[in-house]
């Protein structure tokens, strides 16, 4: 049942993003150009989406453990360090030149788009400098 | 303002079927539906802590064949070269991991948490896309 939950979820989230137009790339760029023809569509996007999960994330906070067992695993981290804003800048800069975030991405390439292959590809090695670059820090 | 695009009611159905997905995970699995986390965890693999990762990407990738299923998907529209998408998701891999987070596991998740770290790097992510999007389109152009 754990990854079947999982994997609606994941179905979910994905018809979420093609409904709300998150995965199609002009359509980002169209919300990040706020000096052109400014579309604030996406903005809408987040307030569906945090106002659900808001409701959601306190029911979490009262429940012992999740439905299906085990425990929560909620982020812990409080404090504010250069990892947490020079890393999601270089994500934003990412974001910006293409229009694509992750999840979106895999969305696209799962629509059959070679340029969403090479962007998942990237990523995907972006993520092994990371953990590679951390494994050498020690 | 770009009247023409603007999809509110569409945005927003979309947006609440994404806080579905992302409050089925916290409620049933206990899991943050962040992306680039569940992926990046892959590249550390734990056992017992892979299938769901696994599953979540699957249900991701098969989402546009569902749609397909009801209605016509609609096309994206990728305006940036093979070799700029190539630059953009390196960069988008080494930020989401160093940042602990993308647009659904901050942006969403986060916030929805009520947590100061995703608001700083929400906003950190948000401004870089705006300046990015302002050089690439008025500045380079």
């Amino acid at each position: 049942m754990y990854p079947l939950a999982s994997f609606a979820a994941g179905l979910v989230f994905g018809l979420g993003l093609i409904v709300s137009g998150m995965a199609d790339p002009s359509k980002v760029l169209g919300f990040l150009d706020l000096a052109g023809k400014w579309d604030p569509s996406l903005a809408f996007v987040m307030i569906g989406a945090i106002g659900v999960s808001v409701v959601a994330f306190r029911l979490a906070g009262k429940r012992a453990a999740p439905v299906l067992g085990g425990p929560f695993h909620l982020p812990t981290a409080t404090q504010f360090d250069r990892r947490l804003v020079l890393g999601s800048l270089v994500f934003g800069v990412g974001w910006g030149l293409a229009g694509f975030c992750p999840a979106p991405a895999i969305v696209v390439y799962g629509a059959g788009y070679f340029k969403a292959v090479v962007f998942v590809a990237a990523m995907v090695a972006g993520m092994g400098i990371y953990e590679i670059a951390e494994r050498l820090r020690g | 303002m770009d009247w023409e695009h603007f999809t509110p009611w569409a945005s927003l159905a979309g947006g609440v079927a994404i806080g579905i997905a992302a409050s089925m995970l916290v409620l049933l699995n206990g899991r943050i539906a962040g992306a680039s986390g569940i992926i990046g965890g892959l590249l550390r693999p734990v056992r017992g802590d892979i299938a769901w990762r696994v599953m979540f990407i699957a249900g991701l990738f098969v989402a546009p064949t569902f749609y397909q299923l009801v209605k016509q998907a609609p096309v994206p529209t990728i305006d940036a070269t093979h070799a700029v998408v190539a630059l953009a998701g390196l960069l988008v891999g080494v930020g989401t991991r160093y940042g602990s987070g993308c647009t659904s596991g901050h942006g969403v998740c986060g916030l929805a948490r009520l947590s100061p770290r995703s608001l700083v790097a929400t906003l950190a992510f948000m401004i870089a896309g705006f300046a990015t999007v302002f050089v690439v389109r008025h500045l380079i152009r």
